[in-house]
């Protein structure tokens, strides 16, 4: 995914003059051709996040459309004053890219996790959240979040599905009579392999904000289990609000609260968050219930 | 259009209807003379080009004591003079902070300290890269807001680059609680520098133009110590 938006972002600034890329020396390398091509519309202001998105804002006021970039920690939460003021409070826009997300870097510790990023965004307004699951996702989702002034954030991870889904809409992968099991970005293949021979639907959406709500009432099931690659419950209070006129019950899982102080790797993680996909799964068992009884889906 | 002219004591008569307190002389404010100076006689901004692309830029780090702002924006046309008649009250666009969404002429809301120069830093870059060489961008911060680190990280990327269209206006009324122990013009490295009188308008003119076009400039403004 890192390497699709390298090519797309540079593609951008040859065809858009309008497009700039704010780094703070994460992928340098990687933008070096492309800020030799455009030396004023590639700025790396170094080890330096909080100019990185002042700078973007300073960018975006004089017109500009910038592309901010580094680890979703650096990025997101320790520039989270700079969001809220430096772009929100000021009226501007920008696309933030970050990597790294929950435990992609899950040998460098705590310290190079974000799994509160999507939970930042939900304090600030109007923030658009893509959370691709596929290489192949993230070129159209990057290309159309640069043709227009909003805030939008862009989630990469080295976790990915098998097959990219194009489209920001949340689009049924299968159905069942239990539930509706939404998958969000790179979570979708563990849940298919988790739900293998229970009754429930999948739905996957790469796009969490603004969460298609319409898609997941057409879904018809008032049983729900959110499945997130972030904090747990980052999106319940917008799925309860969905369906607040209706009867409905809600499991929400995701990456927990506590700092496990372990090392390992990505695979480790998920299994010590119950994110992998028997722990998806026997979450998602206790939810609907063991035994087989009758569909519960309203529609 | 042509900015109405004004003297210091039109000036006192505004700050008197912002702040209802006849008794504060214009010496009063700290950063008045500077931004007098600014708006008379050197930054190329006007009420009837606050959206033209090219105009030069302030940009009020130090959001808050805006009196001393709102006055020079009222005596130079930007905003009406019956807006500081109701300062911070439930409809009034002024308020103890400023808001760019809700004030001509404002180039950024502010408040919260040590966000302006990286915000001008950006400015000055989106300028130059959309070939807007003229424009110049003036960012005023205090000595106090220094302490905040975000500006130091702009001030040490602008040195390094030779961001040479930006200036740093430091209005110093000593009221940093740990100072700046060898002088505050010596904290920006690879600027050009220039120390004056915060209240000899000649000098903040002479100060304001003194920039040689190859690196950033800083005009510490020096004023009487913060009572």
């Amino acid at each position: 995914m890192r390497q699709t938006f390298v090519d797309t972002a540079t593609a951008l600034l040859d065809s858009d003059p309008r497009t700039a890329v704010v780094l703070a020396d994460i992928s340098g390398d990687a933008f070096a051709p492309a800020a030799h091509e455009h030396p004023d519309r590639v700025v790396n202001v170094g080890i330096r996040e909080q100019l990185m998105l002042g700078v973007a804002g300073g960018l975006a006021l004089t017109g500009l459309r910038p592309i901010v970039h580094s680890y979703a920690p650096f990025l997101v939460d320790r520039a989270y004053e700079q969001v809220k003021l430096d772009l929100d409070h000021q009226g501007v826009g920008a696309v933030l890219v970050s990597v790294g997300a929950s435990y992609d870097a899950s040998s460098e510790g705590r310290t190079h996790q974000s799994p509160g990023d999507v939970a930042l965004f939900d304090t600030l307004g109007g923030w658009t959240v893509h959370v691709p699951g596929h290489a192949g996702e993230v070129g159209p989702l990057l290309t159309a979040a640069a043709g227009h002034d909003e805030p939008v954030y862009i989630r990469l991870s080295t976790q990915r599905n098998a097959q990219a889904r194009p489209g920001t809409g949340l689009q049924a992968v299968r159905r069942g009579g239990r539930a509706a099991v939404v998958a969000v970005g790179p979570m979708l293949d563990t849940v298919l392999a988790a739900v293998e021979g229970l009754d429930v639907t999948v739905a996957y959406t790469n796009t969490p904000r603004p969460f298609d709500v319409k898609g997941l009432r057409a879904l018809g099931h008032s049983d729900v289990v959110l499945v997130e690659p972030y904090l747990a419950g980052t999106s319940s209070a917008v799925v309860s609000d969905a369906l607040r006129d209706l009867p409905h019950r809600l499991l929400s899982l995701g990456v927990r609260r506590t700092d496990l102080h372990r090392y390992g790797s990505p695979k480790d993680h998920a299994r010590w968050q119950g994110l992998d996909p028997a722990g998806v799964r026997e979450s998602i068992s206790a939810f609907v219930g063991a035994d087989a009884g009758p569909a519960r889906g309203r529609g | 259009m042509t900015a109405p002219t004004t003297t210091s004591a039109s000036l006192g008569e505004l700050l008197t209807r912002l702040t209802g307190d006849e008794k504060h002389a214009p010496s009063a404010y700290s950063t008045l003379d500077v931004l007098w100076v600014l708006y008379d006689r050197v930054l190329r901004a006007s009420p009837d080009r606050v959206d033209d692309p090219g105009r030069d830029r302030f940009l009020l780090s130090k959001g808050h004591g805006p009196a001393a702002y709102y006055a020079v924006l009222a005596a130079k046309g930007f905003i009406p003079q019956e807006w500081l008649d109701d300062l911070a009250g439930p409809d009034s666009r002024l308020g103890h902070h400023p808001d760019r969404l809700l004030v001509p002429g404002v180039e950024i809301g502010s408040g919260s300290l040590g966000h302006g120069l990286g915000l001008g830093v950006g400015t000055a870059l989106g300028l130059r890269a959309q070939g807007f060489t003229d424009a110049r961008v003036y960012a005023l911060v205090g000595d106090a807001e220094l302490d905040e680190g975000s500006n130091h990280e702009a001030i040490a990327y602008a040195g390094a680059t030779g961001l040479a269209s930006l200036t740093a206006i430091v209005v110093d009324n000593q009221s940093s609680t740990h100072g700046w122990p060898g002088g505050i013009a010596g904290r920006f490295h690879g600027w050009t520098a220039s120390t004056v009188d915060g209240r000899d308008h000649a000098a903040i003119e002479a100060g304001l133009r003194a920039h040689n076009g190859a690196a950033p400039h800083v005009v510490v403004a020096v004023v009487e110590k913060k009572g």
